[in-house]
């Protein structure tokens, strides 16, 4: 599903020139559940980014489903973040005025299509927050925020979903029940991958990826 | 992205920060405003004027002394130069067919006393024929004869406004008034006219014979040493007569006046067309002055939404970021903030439309030197102002929202 070949990303500070990937070469399947772990600025982050078409790398290529992504538009890149990706932060990155179902129906807003009340609300009881869905992310605890990021994640039904440090705002418990949610969703078929640094975490995943300096060390 | 969602973000972030928008709107509520009220207020200006001159009838001709060469507009200039018309001239023109009424006219200011009372006025020296020439007659007593002319008799006729002044509701007719410590009799009074020109009221006016006012009152001699005459105003039957008059006009003073051919005009012929153009160009320019005025204040207001929206991007970065990574283009982000921006000038533009309405209907209720402005708040005002604030919304929207646009979305995400 993804074939990443090479891939380098650059980042300019003044005169220094960093680099956050370098050369990394990895390929993912459908359906498999991946971890990405490293220290922290061992570029996984970075990673994600630019497997989500959040960001482009500096060289290298990258094909989804054999179309080679670093040569689209920003408008097809939108859409793939639209259609393909669903995104989970470590920050929630909700907006904040908003209802969770309000937010939940965002990616419908940009996709198009109809029915996006049901939708959202479908997305939103798959997580088990159907009953708080007129709540705003102020009044749900950090690991309901969580889960209704990851509703709109889920409700444009994406190829893969992309968590970045997903359990790192989040207590133990919480933390594992969004995990057993990523899992599930695992098993109903889409691809996850999860960026983390916590190690019981990673254990969860069927493979584990190293990073080190923006390069792979393991696979 | 449907144009309806679009404009349902728009609202609920231009709700979300009630005090700011509101404080961006008074910028462009006060600059449209402005525009609406000093523009209509000029159009009642000019309209007024009109219907002043309308008043006085389009008829009217008036011939001034002028300098060879210094033809047209430019010799209607009392004082500055000899004159050179006399009596014997407006005697001359009293036999041009089409032509109603012929009367010399001479102007001044003075102040008029009786008892304690004084009032500044404009007094004029004419015959009687001044009536039908200015289309403005006696209410009580009667206007000066031929033979007071003749005899050079101290009396006058009062604009309404100068005998209520001196006199309140006491009768005017038979009293006395001191014109230069001269004593005069009140013969006559104006009936009330309204109007003024150039914020001077026609009931404001004294009127005395001509001969009188030359030789008591303010004596001034043409260059062979005749008692000189300012002006001579003429009715006209009809306005398709005016050309023909006016070629008359110059014919019979050329010849009185003994210019040779190749002697140019010693004289003016003023229509009252004329007259009523150069004043409408003087307040038009005034009105677009105004206008410009007005705009600057719109400009700021558009620099002041400009200076929120980009508040607002920069602000809202990592929304911005939010909504790239679920999907959205530039095309909708630019959207988004561009409706932002048009909905804050278009909301203020249309409160700016019904203040500077009420402000000018406000205006229109007061007097100001004689003369009421009916300010009109005309549509096509209305829309040059709505036009020029949605067209600032956009243009200082554009490039906030553009900056929101291009913002890479990792970036976006990471900001703040």
């Amino acid at each position: 599903m993804i074939e990443l070949e090479n891939i380098t990303k650059v980042y300019r500070m003044g005169k220094v020139e960093v680099y956050a990937l370098n050369g990394v070469s990895l390929s993912i399947k459908p359906g498999e559940m991946l971890a990405i772990v490293g220290a922290s600025g061992s570029g996984k982050s970075t990673l994600l980014h630019v497997i989500g078409c959040l960001d482009r790398p500096t060289s290298g290529r990258y094909l989804f489903d054999g179309v080679d992504v670093s040569r689209l538009s920003d408008n097809k890149l939108a859409e793939m973040r639209n259609k393909k990706f669903g995104f989970v932060f470590q920050e929630f990155n909700l907006l904040s005025r908003a209802t969770a179902l309000s937010n939940v129906e965002l990616p419908l807003i940009y996709g198009g299509g109809r029915h996006k009340h049901q939708k959202a609300m479908e997305a939103l009881e798959r997580v088990g927050l159907g009953p708080r869905a007129k709540h705003k992310p102020t009044e749900l605890s950090g690991g309901e925020q969580q889960r209704v990021a990851i509703a709109r994640a889920l409700v444009n039904n994406p190829a893969l979903i992309l968590a970045d440090e997903p359990t790192g705002n989040l207590d133990s418990v919480s933390a594992a029940e969004i995990i057993s949610i990523f899992r599930q969703l695992n098993r109903d078929g889409i691809t996850v991958i999860i960026v983390t640094h916590e190690v019981d975490i990673a254990a969860q995943a069927q493979r584990i990826i190293r990073l080190h300096d923006g390069e792979i060390l393991s696979r | 992205m449907k144009f309806i969602e679009s404009l349902a973000i728009a609202i609920r972030s231009i709700f979300a920060n009630k005090l700011r928008s509101s404080l961006t709107m008074l910028g462009i509520i006060i600059g449209v405003g402005a525009v609406i009220t000093l523009m209509s207020v000029g159009r009642g200006a000019e309209a007024a004027i009109t219907s002043t001159f309308e008043q006085l009838g389009t008829n009217l001709l008036t011939v001034v002394s002028s300098s060879p060469g210094v033809g047209g507009m430019m010799g209607f200039q009392y004082g500055t130069m000899t004159p050179n018309l006399i009596l014997d001239d407006a005697k001359a023109l009293e036999g041009v067919p089409s032509v109603v009424a012929v009367a010399p006219i001479n102007e001044n200011i003075v102040e008029v006393t009786a008892g304690g009372e004084s009032k500044v006025s404009i007094i004029h020296g004419a015959s009687p024929a001044y009536q039908k020439v200015y289309n403005y007659f006696v209410a009580s007593g009667q206007f000066f004869s031929d033979k007071n002319v003749a005899s050079r008799d101290s009396v006058v006729v009062l604009g309404s406004g100068v005998a209520e002044d001196l006199f309140g509701s006491d009768e005017a007719v038979g009293q006395t008034v001191k014109i230069k410590g001269k004593r005069f009799t009140v013969v006559g009074v104006f009936e009330p006219k309204g109007g003024a020109i150039m914020g001077i009221s026609l009931d404001d006016v004294v009127v005395t014979p001509i001969t009188t006012f030359q030789t008591k009152l303010f004596t001034q001699r043409t260059a062979r040493g005749e008692d000189a005459v300012q002006s001579i105003a003429l009715q006209v039957a009809s306005a398709e007569a005016i050309d023909e008059v006016t070629g008359e006009i110059e014919t019979i003073l050329r010849r009185q006046h003994r210019l040779s051919a190749d002697e140019k005009n010693d004289f003016a012929v003023i229509s009252m067309e004329q007259m009523l153009g150069m004043l409408q160009q003087v307040t038009g320019i005034f009105t677009i002055v105004l206008g410009a005025i007005a705009s600057i204040s719109l400009l700021v207001g558009g620099i002041g939404i400009m200076n929120i929206m980009l508040v607002s991007v920069t602000e809202r970065t990592r929304e911005i970021g939010i909504r790239k990574a679920v999907g959205a283009k530039r095309r909708d982000i630019l959207i988004q903030f561009l409706l932002e921006a048009a909905m804050l000038s278009l909301v203020g533009g249309g409160i700016g439309i019904v203040g500077g309405g009420v402000l000018s209907f406000l205006i229109s209720q007061v007097e100001i030197g004689g003369i009421t402005i009916h300010s009109v708040v005309s549509p096509d005002i209305v829309i040059l102002a709505v036009s020029v604030s949605v067209f600032i919304g956009l243009a200082s929207g554009m490039y906030p929202a553009m900056r929101a646009a291009r913002l890479n979305p990792i970036d976006a995400l990471r900001y703040g």
